[in-house]
């Protein structure tokens, strides 16, 4: 009975005469703007032909989640998103488009064969997803107490009981990072394809200058950089 | 009485042959005392214990091996008189056969296999005939059964051997499937597998089914010991090296048919109508097999014609209710068999041939096997029956054991009541045995003539010593009409008659010659056995050799008359001047001169094909079998297989079309895995 | 708030994303479409810890747990790219197809036509 109690008194009221959704508060007519905003701008970046135009639509869908997050009184979580996603993860995705050669511009063939069968897939997923929340969640209502989510109650209760999945999660991101820089130097011995002196200056992070001091007596293949950079000096030479 | 001695005799040589098999490639050198030991101590253990037992004494030993839902399975030994007469023939001709192999197989390179074989097939006979219980009796039967198979099949160079060794075993086989029925149904009747309780009850009037399982066993019998329907296997058997031959022929593999009826007896003896069944069996196979000897040209086949008649005789003793006559002369009939094979092993080994018109042209054949010849001819006179030889004994035997079954009043010695032994099988037996004694003579004496006594040979100013290389064409040398079992021979003609081929053929000639007393007084060889009498009565024993001397008078008319004719009509060195590629059959039927074809007139043709019972065979059964299997095959390859290839095409086809979807394309598995999870969910819920 | 309208935004958004993810050939706007997917897990989460008034607040926690994740998330795919661009001189998923089964003549047909036309189509 106490038990049944609680657990009514935890999900809010259940009252869907008095919450109907013909007269929405404040809050959630925000809510609805914003997330519409949020939609929008993620549907033109998963659909744009401009690339980088697409990250800095993913940027304003960002955003505006992280407003969400906000009027849900998440707000630790509403500045954590916009320091992460919107500071390093959307840099992130920007250097790699560059580092990628995305071409600048509109470009026709950003969507693959496959569009078809994605839209038809998406649409099946979102009409399957939003059934099901919807049939689940049309009567439950969230009663938003100021505070929720700040920084002090975040943190207590983070350091209080989720000391150790954050410390785990700590070693999570060392060996991602460790990863990520063995992933980006690649293989020692490989050459480069070569390229456009263009493209030189967009070369990979970790595939620099290190190679040959690191390799004192290389393999051929890693050899025949240098020698081609010796002759690529010395070819002026003889031309003068 | 200490029973390892007997337990060994059968051991010894299975192991014996373990120990060949085993070291045969790594050690050649010991696969002679190998082949050889075990059997010599095995056979001088049963002499031992023959000689331990005593007369009319018996010993039961037992230990179960196999608990069944039905009658158990026991490791039984049984030891009478019966079955230490015959395993003392049984170890001595298995010697003498090992160690005659040992210098007749000299140049074989599968000789170690070939010695483990005879060595087990020694142990399975020693194992049947000392076997208490008829299942282990059974392994010992089958064991028999598979060695002769791969000892005939030995040349399995050449295509006869071959199909004579499928021959031998798909025939005893089928012999032996109701030969198994009928032990299920005795040890099922009798509540025991044990043959002293298969006695007792068959004694004590027990049994239900006493014809049927008598007409059971009388199948594998038949098989076994070459009687009528089943004895075509046992002429195509010669294909197989002589001293199997004689090995098969003399002791062990048909002997084993006519000793198990005689262990059985009180079991034939419920059963009239089974006795007169292997009355009429036994006087078809007699006079048959008689009929087709006297016209035989391979001196082997002529032997296994004679083998089959002389087990008719043994039959037809057993058909008396006259288990004593019948042992006594398959004892007596081992030991000449034998002799006569291992004695036709030296004359074809000098010959190179198999072919007695062909032994009839090479000179001086007589002079270089002397000791082929004189033993031959022993043998042949205890074959014929002429006294003082064993023959002539063991045969009265037989007949007075019909002439008594005859007149009602048969010899079974206790085992039955003398009106058990119906008086139509004696006289089937009787009038057929003393018909049978008749022909016996007359081809004995005609292979003995037309082998050594040729004038055409005599005379011919052919090669005196033919050379090696023209051993093909001596061996393609027989009457092209004639069946003819070749074996492949590489003696080397030089040394025709080495020691362990001689003597051998002694040491067997002394029971051929000698053995026939041991039945005279009744406390020498009947108190060993039931105890009747063996003796030679007057009247069949006036008549029986009456018989064989006629028989023996014609075949030297017959041969005489054709000699002369052959003399006047042609001159000998013509047909003996003739180039070896031309030898073909016109020459070689008119040069030799063949009583049998006097003797048979029309009937020659036929006799000589064994009256075409194999060409009936072919006819009734193997042509229907083998167009049933090839039935089998176009439905397995035209309709099975083409299940089998359309399912295989299909998944085929199925997996070139699911192969489309290995596009190596990441976004279209994912595509697919995220659609079919909508659909698993939409499912699930709806 | 209703509980519906983050839940059903979180869905729709969650579904542009995996649009995103089978639609898209750079791979890199593929680890951004990941991302959306991922934010759509994030409001999940956040609405129904709110709703639940969770103690332990539980879901603000995994949020920020799935906020670091999808930053290792991201930072290793990106090597990967990078990687993959390196090898092939492209960062297009569609032609990264080692994997699949090349010795189907069909395909052996289809690919070079449908890599010219992708090429005439960059030229154009």
């Amino acid at each position: 009975m106490s038990a049944a109690a609680t657990l009514l008194a935890a999900t809010g009221s259940l009252e869907p005469a008095a919450r109907s959704f013909l007269s929405p508060t404040g809050q959630e007519i925000v809510f609805l703007l914003v997330g519409i905003a949020v939609l929008g701008s993620a549907v033109v970046a998963v659909t744009t032909k401009q690339l980088v135009h697409a990250a800095l639509w993913l940027v304003v869908a960002l955003g505006g989640l992280a407003v969400e997050f906000l009027l849900l009184t998440a707000e630790f979580i509403a500045w954590v998103q916009v320091l992460i996603y919107l500071g390093s993860v959307v840099v992130l995705v920007l250097f790699g488009l560059m580092l990628t050669k995305a071409p600048i511009g509109r470009s026709p063939d950003a969507d693959s064969k496959n569009r078809w069968v994605a839209l038809v897939v998406a649409l099946a997923s979102a009409g399957t997803l939003v059934t099901l929340v919807v049939d689940a969640f049309r009567t439950s209502w969230i009663d938003l107490g100021a505070g929720g989510g700040s920084a002090a109650v975040t943190g207590a209760s983070l350091f209080r009981n989720w000391v150790l999945p954050f410390e785990a999660l700590s070693v999570l991101l060392l060996a991602a990072l460790v990863g990520a820089i063995v992933l980006s130097r690649g293989d020692k011995r490989r050459v480069p394809v070569p390229r456009a002196g263009k493209l030189r200056a967009g070369r990979p992070v970790g595939s620099n200058g290190t190679v040959a001091a690191t390799a004192p007596k290389p393999a051929a293949p890693a050899a025949a950089e240098p020698a081609a950079a010796e002759s690529a000096s010395a070819e002026p030479e003889e031309k003068s | 009485m200490n029973l390892a001695l007997p337990v060994l005799v059968p051991v010894l040589p299975a192991l014996g042959a373990a120990a060949t098999l085993a070291t045969g490639k790594k050690a050649p050198g010991l696969a002679r005392p190998l082949a050889i030991v075990p059997v010599a101590v095995s056979a001088v253990l049963a002499l031992v214990v023959a000689l331990q037992l005593g007369t009319g004494q018996t010993l039961d030993a037992a230990t179960r091996l196999t608990p069944t839902g039905g009658p158990d399975i026991t490791l039984a030994l049984h030891l009478d008189g019966f079955s230490s007469l015959i395993s003392v023939l049984v170890g001595l001709v298995a010697t003498c056969v090992q160690v005659y192999s040992t210098a007749y197989l000299k140049q074989d390179p599968r000789y170690p296999s070939y010695a483990a074989l005879v060595s087990l097939f020694t142990a399975a006979m020693f194992l049947v005939v000392y076997s208490g219980d008829l299942i282990v009796l059974l392994v010992g039967w089958e064991v028999m059964g598979l060695c002769s198979y791969f000892l005939i099949g030995h040349h399995w160079e050449s295509a006869d051997a071959r199909s004579a060794s499928l021959k031998a075993f798909l025939v005893t086989k089928l012999g032996d499937v109701p030969f198994l029925f009928g032990i299920f149904l005795l040890g099922a009747d009798a509540g025991s597998f044990r043959i002293t309780d298969v006695l007792a009850a068959a004694g004590e009037g027990k049994l239900g089914h006493p014809t049927l399982i008598a007409l059971l066993l009388l199948a594998g019998v038949a098989g076994k010991s070459a009687q009528f329907p089943l004895h075509t296997w046992l002429p195509d058997a010669m294909a197989g090296p002589t001293p199997v031959s004689a090995l098969i022929h003399a002791a062990t593999m048909v002997a084993a048919g006519i000793y198990l009826v005689a262990r059985l007896m009180p079991v034939f003896l419920l059963s009239g109508a089974a006795l007169v069944v292997l009355a009429v069996m036994a006087a078809v196979t007699m006079i048959g097999s008689a009929l087709c000897a006297l016209a035989q040209d391979d001196l082997k086949r002529v032997l296994a014609y004679s083998t089959v008649g002389q087990l008719g005789y043994m039959a037809g003793a057993l058909a008396s209710g006259d288990r004593e006559a019948s042992v006594f002369h398959l004892v007596s009939h081992g030991a000449f068999k034998a002799l006569l094979f291992l004695a036709a092993g030296v004359v074809i080994h000098a010959a190179h041939t198999n072919s007695i018109s062909a032994m009839s042209r090479i000179p001086g054949l007589r002079k270089r096997v002397p000791d082929a010849y004189w033993t031959m001819g022993i043998a042949l006179i205890a074959l014929i029956g002429l006294p003082p030889f064993s023959g002539f004994f063991s045969k009265e035997a037989v007949l007075t054991a019909a002439e008594h079954a005859a007149k009602g009043e048969a010899l079974t010695n206790g085992l039955g009541p003398a009106s058990a032994v119906p008086q139509a099988a004696g006289w089937i037996v009787l009038i057929s045995a003393a018909l049978t004694a008749l022909l016996t003579a007359a081809y004995a004496t005609r292979l003995f003539l037309v082998a050594f006594h040729s004038p055409a040979g005599a005379a011919a100013a052919a090669p005196q010593v033919l050379p090696a290389a023209d051993r093909a064409t001596v061996v393609a040398d027989h009457e092209a009409d004639a069946p003819y079992s070749p074996e492949l021979d590489e003696a080397d003609p030089g040394s025709t008659e080495p020691p362990a081929m001689r003597w051998p053929l002694w040491v067997l000639a002394v029971p051929t010659m000698g053995f026939g007393i041991a039945g005279l007084r009744s406390d020498w060889l009947p108190a060993l056995l039931d105890g009747g009498s063996l003796r030679p009565t007057g009247v069949t024993a006036v008549t029986g050799t009456g018989l064989a001397v006629v028989g023996v008078l014609a075949a030297y008319g017959a041969w005489r008359s054709a000699t002369a004719r052959l003399g006047t009509g042609r001159p000998a060195p013509a047909a003996a001047g003739r180039v070896p590629g031309q030898a073909g059959a016109p020459a070689a039927e008119v040069i030799v001169a063949d009583p049998g074809r006097t003797l048979l007139g029309p009937l020659f043709g036929p006799a000589r094909h064994g009256f075409g019972v194999d060409r009936l065979y072919q006819a009734l059964f193997v042509r229907p079998v083998v167009a049933a299997a090839r039935l089998v095959r176009f439905l397995d390859r035209e309709v099975v297989e083409g299940y089998v290839q359309g399912s295989g095409i299909g998944a085929n086809l199925l997996g070139r079309a699911v192969r489309l979807a290995q596009t190596g394309n990441a976004q279209t598995y994912l595509s697919a895995l995220l659609a079919a999870v909508v659909l698993l969910a939409v499912l699930v819920a709806v | 708030m209703h509980l519906a309208y983050p839940v059903v935004l979180a869905a729709l958004l969650f579904s542009v994303g995996v649009y995103g993810v089978l639609a898209r050939r750079n791979a890199v706007l593929v680890l951004m479409s990941v991302e959306l997917m991922l934010n759509a897990v994030n409001l999940n989460l956040v609405a129904f810890d709110a709703w639940l008034r969770d103690s332990l607040h539980a879901g603000q926690a995994l949020t920020l747990f799935t906020i670091t994740v999808a930053a290792a998330e991201i930072g290793l795919g990106l090597a990967i790219v990078l990687l993959l661009f390196r090898a092939r001189g492209t960062a297009d998923i569609d032609r990264a197809t080692a994997l699949g089964d090349p010795a189907e003549s069909l395909a052996a047909e289809e690919t070079p036509t449908g890599a010219e036309a992708l090429k005439g189509q960059a030229a154009a």
